[in-house]
């Protein structure tokens, strides 16, 4: 062993690294479709396909809850009083600051569509209750306003908007 | 695990934590210093190659649990959605479904290896009963893995081995309720089959630690069969024998890749993709060959008492072996009486898991019992007395005399031996399986998915769905695809635009809406193919009494003889086609008139293909009767090889991604085979 020339060393010692970087690489590579099962499959993606949503049956002043991708959304027909109200705030004074006009489609303003899932962690907020005619989260109070901004609590964020375009003036396509 | 470690880390936090609790010095006295010994040849890897397989069934098994649904309705549907929808799930399920054949493989190697070099003998007793009771554990566990995919194999497997216990006199009925959980195999069975097969490897972990914890104990044994006296006789376990298991293993992975990539359904049985249905029994119940032994033994006593309590016995006889051989000499290497015997033995039982295939009749049943005898003969009757009589030839004094004398390396041809063994189970299994089909064989065509780099013909799929779609469907369900199918890769090639096209012409029954009614819509991508009839009363009904049967799996649920040896040149040439050619014969197969010597029933066609020549379903198609866009002859032939390849492609959608895959893994394992062997050789340079 002691009378090895180092040539001899080094072709070994290259051997040695090349056999286990090899080796590593295929474990790293085995470990990918381990992990990657766990991602939704295909029937679960193909069921998170756009929704078409008929928007007659709800009155003024009313919502519906639909699911999309296993969320609910909230679809709210607003009275001119709660436009009113959502347009009237300095939007510079709301914790996560966004203009009602920027989150319902032009020309169908009265219409709010949401994702209704309480951005602090999660429950879903009750519709038409809490200070701000908007949504009301029992959890830990957050209190939502009739854009679906958040007002008060521990929520960071606005209720999202999601995907949404109007097909017709009275349905919507969500996705 | 052998004794305190006196290994000492330098890092200090290991220290801090060796000073706590001494793991990494047992880990390195049990799998760093550990001696041994250097004789040791390759039929020593399979331990390690067997801790292996355990780690991979248990990561794919835990992994198939996520998808998996364990109730009588639905996981059928389960395992194909994990095969067709989930990442990588058809890889998932084919390592897991072949990893337990290897691991039989694997273990039934492990165990001969240690009946030649009688690695059972003082002081290794218990080790060796340890291993047995792996073994039953593994068996129990095969079993019940078996039943989950609750195809129609699964079904009467469960019946009938549980059906065993009803041999028992006095309690046997009560234990079979009480395993079934019901008054026949039913949902409460696979219920509690699906908890213990997830269990149950758990168990076999823990067994497996003692095994090795009484293997550390005793040291290894060795092909010479002298114990280690001096240094001299002895390297480390690392680098030694960690790197000549890596180079078995990866050895092994190629083997088992070939199965998982190329022939995933080899060794499975056609039955088991058609849904368990208790009303049917198949015509021919065969286990898995792994069994085929035992069940032979079973079926050639004539009692039923007396068939389950052989079949048990071969199995616990093994137990006793420490103490039905008692001769001095270890090895049969040294043992020339005890060495012939030996491999009379493992002939019997290759031949009597041959004849575990066959049909229990005529001369198979002589042969059986005649065979039953020899292997209890083998036990109870030829090593006690061989251990008296026999006078065995001296052994070499150390062991390091032995790496001296180089004893015969005959590993290879052992090998080969073996595989062509296997070959013979393995093709005695699928000749079984044919029996039930009786008819001629098809011709082989060609496919252009058959082979390596085989891929599906897009015109050939897309005419097959069209003849589908126009004839086919009019009687014929397609329950396990979707509209969206279409447009996946690797299949027909429709755009999502053609494919949603497809589906919204069909009407599919949704709701209830808000009024509670239920309503009819355009279909979506995300839509099941629609079936023909409502339920399956209503297709028999429609159709003679005999319902038509579902097509999307029917291209993997078809078998008939290959005959001996062709089945052996499948596994080389990855033949996996008999369903499309099955298929395609029957379409072409029909005659009109039968043969004027056949008395055909009342409403039934005759077929030349089909078995018993009887078929109740009407010639379904000639030429001319689906009109071809692209120019192909609209000839019955086409017809029938097109609606063949886009039922191949229904049954086995991801062929073409599987077997791409094979061949970049195939590459790599063989790359990684190749450097493994160098190193070892560098390795085991410094020890010779
Ligand atoms: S989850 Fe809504 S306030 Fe906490």
């Amino acid at each position: 062993m002691t009378t090895t020339s180092s040539a001899e060393h080094t072709r070994r010692d290259f051997l040695f690294v090349a056999t286990g970087a090899v080796a590593a690489v295929g474990a790293a590579a085995a470990v990918w479709p381990l992990i990657s099962q766990m991602n939704p499959d295909a029937s679960t993606i193909a069921a998170g396909a756009p929704i078409e949503v008929d928007l007659a049956p709800i009155a003024e002043g009313q919502d519906i809850k639909v699911f999309w991708r296993g969320k609910p959304i909230y679809i709210m027909n607003r009275t001119k009083k709660q436009v009113d109200e959502a347009r009237s705030v300095p939007t510079a004074s709301l914790p996560d600051p966004a203009s009602d006009q920027s989150r319902v489609k032009e020309g169908h303003d009265q219409w709010l569509v949401v994702i209704g899932i309480c951005t602090h962690l999660g429950c879903i907020p009750i519709a038409h209750e809490g200070e701000y005619d908007g949504f009301f989260c029992p959890c830990h109070g957050s209190q939502y306003d009739s854009s679906g901004r958040v007002r008060r609590g521990p929520a960071p964020l606005n209720l999202p908007v999601p995907p949404y375009a109007f097909v017709s003036d009275s349905k919507i396509k969500i996705g | 695990m052998s004794g305190p470690s006196t290994y000492q880390p330098t890092n200090p936090a290991l220290q801090w934590i060796e000073r706590r609790l001494p793991i990494i010095g047992l880990i390195h006295s049990s799998f760093v210093a550990y001696p041994t010994p250097r004789n040791l040849n390759y039929w020593w890897t399979f331990g390690g190659i067997l801790s292996f397989m355990l780690g991979v069934q248990i990561i794919t098994g835990v992994i198939l649990a996520m998808h998996y649904t364990p109730h009588v309705d639905m996981a059928f549907n389960s395992v194909e959605s994990i095969v067709r929808d989930v990442n990588f799930g058809w890889l998932l399920r084919y390592l897991h479904s072949n990893g337990a054949s290897m691991f039989f493989i694997a273990v039934y190697i492990h165990m001969f290896r240690g009946l030649y070099y009688g690695s059972y003998k003082e002081p290794r007793e218990i080790l060796w009963i340890l291993g047995v009771i792996i073994y039953l554990l593994m068996m129990a566990t095969g079993f019940m893995g078996y039943v989950l995919p609750w195809g129609q194999m699964s079904f009467w497997g469960a019946t009938v081995i549980t059906n065993l216990f009803s041999a028992i006199p006095y309690v046997g009925d009560s234990i079979v309720t009480l395993l079934w959980g019901g008054y026949s195999v039913g949902n409460p069975t696979l219920n509690r089959f699906f908890s213990l097969h997830y269990l149950l490897p758990f168990v076999i972990a823990g067994v497996v630690v003692l095994h090795v914890w009484a293997l550390h104990v005793a040291g290894q044994n060795n092909p010479a069969g002298v114990e280690p006296k001096t240094e001299k006789d002895t390297v480390p376990f690392t680098p030694y024998a960690t790197i000549k298991d890596g180079f078995g293993m990866v050895c092994f992975m190629i083997f088992y890749a070939w199965f998982v990539f190329y022939v995933p359904n080899y060794l499975g049985d056609p039955d088991n993709y058609i849904m368990a249905n208790p009303g049917v029994t198949p015509a021919h119940i065969v286990p898995e060959w792994y069994y085929l032994p035992f069940y032979a033994i079973l079926r050639s006593i004539p009692s039923k008492l007396g068939g389950v309590i052989c079949m048990f016995g071969a199995i616990v006889v093994l137990a006793f072996l420490p103490w039905l051989d008692n001769a001095k000499t270890r090895s049969s290497r040294y043992r020339p009486l005890a060495k012939q015997f030996f491999w009379m033995f493992v002939v019997t039982c290759i031949l009597l898991g041959w004849l575990g295939g066959k049909p229990a009749e005529g001369i198979y049943t002589i042969a059986s019992r005649v065979l039953t005898f020899v292997y209890f003969a083998y036990f109870l009757i030829v090593l006690p007395i061989l251990s008296r009589i026999e006078k065995p030839r001296a052994v070499p004094n150390s062991i390091a005399d032995d790496v001296l004398a180089k004893y015969g390396k005959k590993v290879v041809s052992a090998i080969a031996v073996l595989v062509l063994a296997g070959g013979l189970i393995a093709g005695g299994v699928q000749d079984a399986r044919a029996q039930e089909h009786g008819g001629p064989t098809p011709p082989s065509l060609k496919w252009s998915f058959a082979g390596p780099f085989g891929k599906f013909d897009r015109g050939a799929l897309q005419r097959g769905y069209k003849v589908y779609k126009e004839v086919c469907s009019t009687c014929h369900s397609m329950n396990l695809l979707y509209f969206r199918n279409l447009a996946d890769e690797g299949g027909p090639g429709f755009t999502a635009a053609q494919a949603l096209a497809v589906a919204s012409d069909v009407k599919v029954k949704d709701g209830p809406n808000d009024a509670g009614d239920m309503f009819e819509r355009p279909g979506r991508l995300a839509d099941r193919f629609p079936a023909p009839f409502p339920n399956e009363q209503a297709a028999r009904a429609a159709n003679g009494g005999a319902a038509p049967p579902d097509l999307s799996l029917m291209a993997k649920a078809r078998n008939y003889d290959r005959g001996f040896p062709q089945f052996i040149f499948d596994f080389f040439t990855q033949f996996q086609e008999k369903g499309p050619n099955y298929i395609d014969a029957l379409l072409q197969g029909y005659v009109d008139p039968p043969p004027a010597d056949f008395k055909l029933p009342e409403g039934a066609y005759y077929n030349k293909i089909y078995p018993g020549h009887a078929i109740k379903m009407p010639k379904p198609i000639s030429d001319d009767q689906v009109t071809y866009d692209d120019g192909t002859p609209q000839k019955l032939e086409n017809y029938a090889k097109d609606v063949s390849t886009f039922l191949m492609w229904t049954a086995e959608p991801h062929l073409e991604a599987r077997k791409r895959l094979g061949l970049q893994v195939m590459v790599f394992l063989i790359l990684l085979a190749g450097l493994l062997y160098f190193t070892k050789k560098k390795v085991w340079a410094n020890a010779h």
